[in-house]
């Protein structure tokens, strides 16, 4: 048989149909790849693989009375911020340390419902903060590409870096992953997979671990801008669990993928042509607007004026919400505890244990901003600057259909490159970030190969719930670029 | 905006993360430098602009005030470090 683990989410969906293959080896195969590569790759802090081979046989069964869902019998991988009932959750904090969910978040259990199946939980930066997944308790995951002739290991990007690796690797078909700053779209770059961050109020972020509420999202991380259409589908809707997931339609992307762009308007913004952009990246951009336009879009030059505001303004709302949200971790209802000499102290020594560095510096700063006498300096000048950033892309939609810009500013760097300077860290968003202050949905397709070998992505950006248009334009870059695949399994 | 040492310690207090002295000294650098590099808002006419709190513009929605979730306590302690009769387990606070 051939291998499976390197068909697409919507070849495996055909093959099950035509009954090529059963589910159970489909899983199978997948969990096979997870055990020989996953000590080298570090993608999965969890696997479930006697769980899996369950959800796959009952998966068999429903294809065999032929009531298969969207996604029935489709091995995923699940990002480890997803609470998944009765399986260890972390947020790959220790502070989570052997946490067991008694409840399911929405997204996943949309998933299932579809009858999709969870091959384990995939590694993130802690608590979602980062951007190359180094900040991860159990390690960094590790890039499946490398610079062409060297064996430097390289990191997947973050902080959905385990989802975007596993994908890239075959380790899965596709996977869920979250954004807040990029986290979906600038790993998805870095592995030449596709990652779709959707309209905020798109998917319920009930039962996803708490980042940053007001910009959180939830997205697929996938192989083709089709299948990243295919797991949207399953994974957007309202939910009464989430006051603010959206009653809104959720169309069949899938469907619409066809449509092409003849006539779309595209936008590109002048303010994204920073200093430090990389040679490359800049001509990589060029070539995506002329396959759009050789499409049949038009091209228009656009102004997003406060752009380069977004970047320090995300770092005082986001650690802001964040000190706020992880207040709950106490030591005292879940998680580590460290026994202090009385309650406060035990909070204290649990959280200084439990929480890693990079979380602890945002937790500081979120604080700092919030607190007395600085308030206003700081949050609510943020929160009125988030505004100006909004009221940008507002405009930008009288004119344009979608935003064309870099994903990223270069390719993926080498692991330890970038750990040293947090605000180096911050500086990979800066072309994402801005999507998630103004709520906009955005996608990072794969468009090219650097000069070290590995991926880059061009990212689109959308008006407000029209995912539809946004995965259209996609597929036009994915025609034209083709596909990136890693060149050697040297994992295995 | 420089942050002094006294001020990391206060702040770490209010947010209950113990910090030793070396960490303290990293994070009075670390945290000045982030503290200066976002005050480039500060570039910013804000005068007449309104905090943005939400970025779809929704009323939050109201439901029925019905019990419609409960009655598993055990559930609710099954992660807790420690707890005893359904209930968490807390150092003494009151002597």
């Amino acid at each position: 048989m051939n291998d499976l683990t390197k068909l697409t989410l919507s070849e495996a969906r055909d093959g099950l149909a035509e009954k090529d293959f059963s589910a159970t080896e489909l899983a199978q195969a997948h969990l096979d790849a997870i055990e020989a590569g996953n000590s080298n790759l570090n993608v999965y802090v969890l696997p479930t693989p006697d769980h899996t081979l369950a959800q796959a046989k009952v998966a068999d069964q429903r294809i065999a009375k032929g009531e298969a869902g969207r996604l029935e019998g489709l091995p995923l991988g699940i990002k480890d911020l997803f609470c998944t009932r009765g399986v260890r959750t972390t947020a790959c904090s220790k502070i989570l340390d052997d946490f067991k969910p008694t409840y399911e978040s929405s997204v996943t259990q949309n998933l299932w419902n579809a009858g999709a199946v969870m091959l384990g939980k995939l590694n993130n930066d802690e608590f979602a903060m980062g951007s190359s997944n180094e900040s991860s308790t159990f390690g960094p995951a590790v890039n499946p590409w490398r610079r062409t002739g060297s064996d430097d290991k390289l990191v997947p990007g973050g902080s959905s870096g385990g989802s975007a690796a596993a994908v890239a690797a075959d380790l899965c078909l596709a996977a869920t992953a979250t954004d807040t700053g990029g986290s979906i779209r600038q790993p998805a770059a870095l592995t030449g997979t596709v990652g779709v961050k959707p309209t905020y109020g798109r998917c319920s972020r009930f039962g996803i671990v708490a980042f940053a509420s007001s910009l959180d999202q939830a997205g697929p991380i996938t192989k083709t801008v089709r299948d990243g259409a295919l797991m949207l589908k399953v994974m957007a809707g309202h939910d009464p669990k989430d006051s603010t997931s959206v009653h809104a339609d959720v169309p069949d992307y899938e469907a619409g993928l066809g449509a092409g762009v003849k006539g779309l308007r595209v936008g590109v913004p002048k303010e994204y042509r920073i200093e430090g952009i990389s040679e490359e990246v800049a001509k990589l951009w060029e070539r995506g607007v002329a396959w759009l336009k050789d499409a049949g879009a038009s091209i228009h030059d656009i102004s997003l004026p406060h752009t380069k505001y977004a970047l320090p303004a995300y770092y005082i709302i986001a650690p802001a919400e964040a000190s706020s949200n992880l207040a709950r971790y106490d030591g005292v209802r879940y998680g580590l505890r460290v026994p202090g000499k009385n309650l406060i102290d035990t909070y204290e020594e649990t959280r200084s244990a439990g929480f890693g560095d990079e979380v602890k510096r945002r937790v500081l700063i979120g604080t700092y901003v919030l607190s007395a006498g600085y308030y206003d300096a700081y949050y609510l000048k943020a929160q009125k600057v988030r505004r100006l950033i909004k009221c940008d892309f507002d405009a930008a939609w009288e004119t344009v259909d979608v935003v064309l810009t870099p994903t990223t500013p270069a390719p993926a760097f080498a692991i330890g490159e970038k750990s040293g300077d947090p605000l180096q860290m911050y500086l990979e968003d800066i072309f994402t970030v801005t999507v998630n202050m103004a709520g906009l949905p955005g996608i990072s397709v794969p468009a090219g190969l650097s000069s070290e070998g590995t991926p880059l992505g061009l990212q689109l950006i959308g008006k407000p719930f029209d995912e539809a248009t946004l995965l259209r334009a996609g597929q036009a870059i994915e025609d034209a670029a083709g596909r990136f695949l890693v060149p050697k399994r040297w994992w295995v | 905006m420089h942050v002094d040492e006294v001020t990391v310690r206060r702040i770490a207090h209010l947010a209950r993360i113990k910090i030793t002295d070396e960490e303290a000294a990293g994070l009075e650098s670390e945290l000045s430098a982030i503290l200066d590099w976002v005050e480039q808002l500060d570039e910013v006419d804000t005068a007449t602009v309104e905090p943005m709190t939400r970025v779809v513009a929704i009323s939050l929605k109201q439901r029925e005030d019905v019990v419609n979730d409960g009655e598993k306590a055990d559930e609710i302690v099954s992660n807790a470090p420690m707890s005893e009769n359904d209930l968490f387990v807390v150092p003494k606070i009151v002597e």
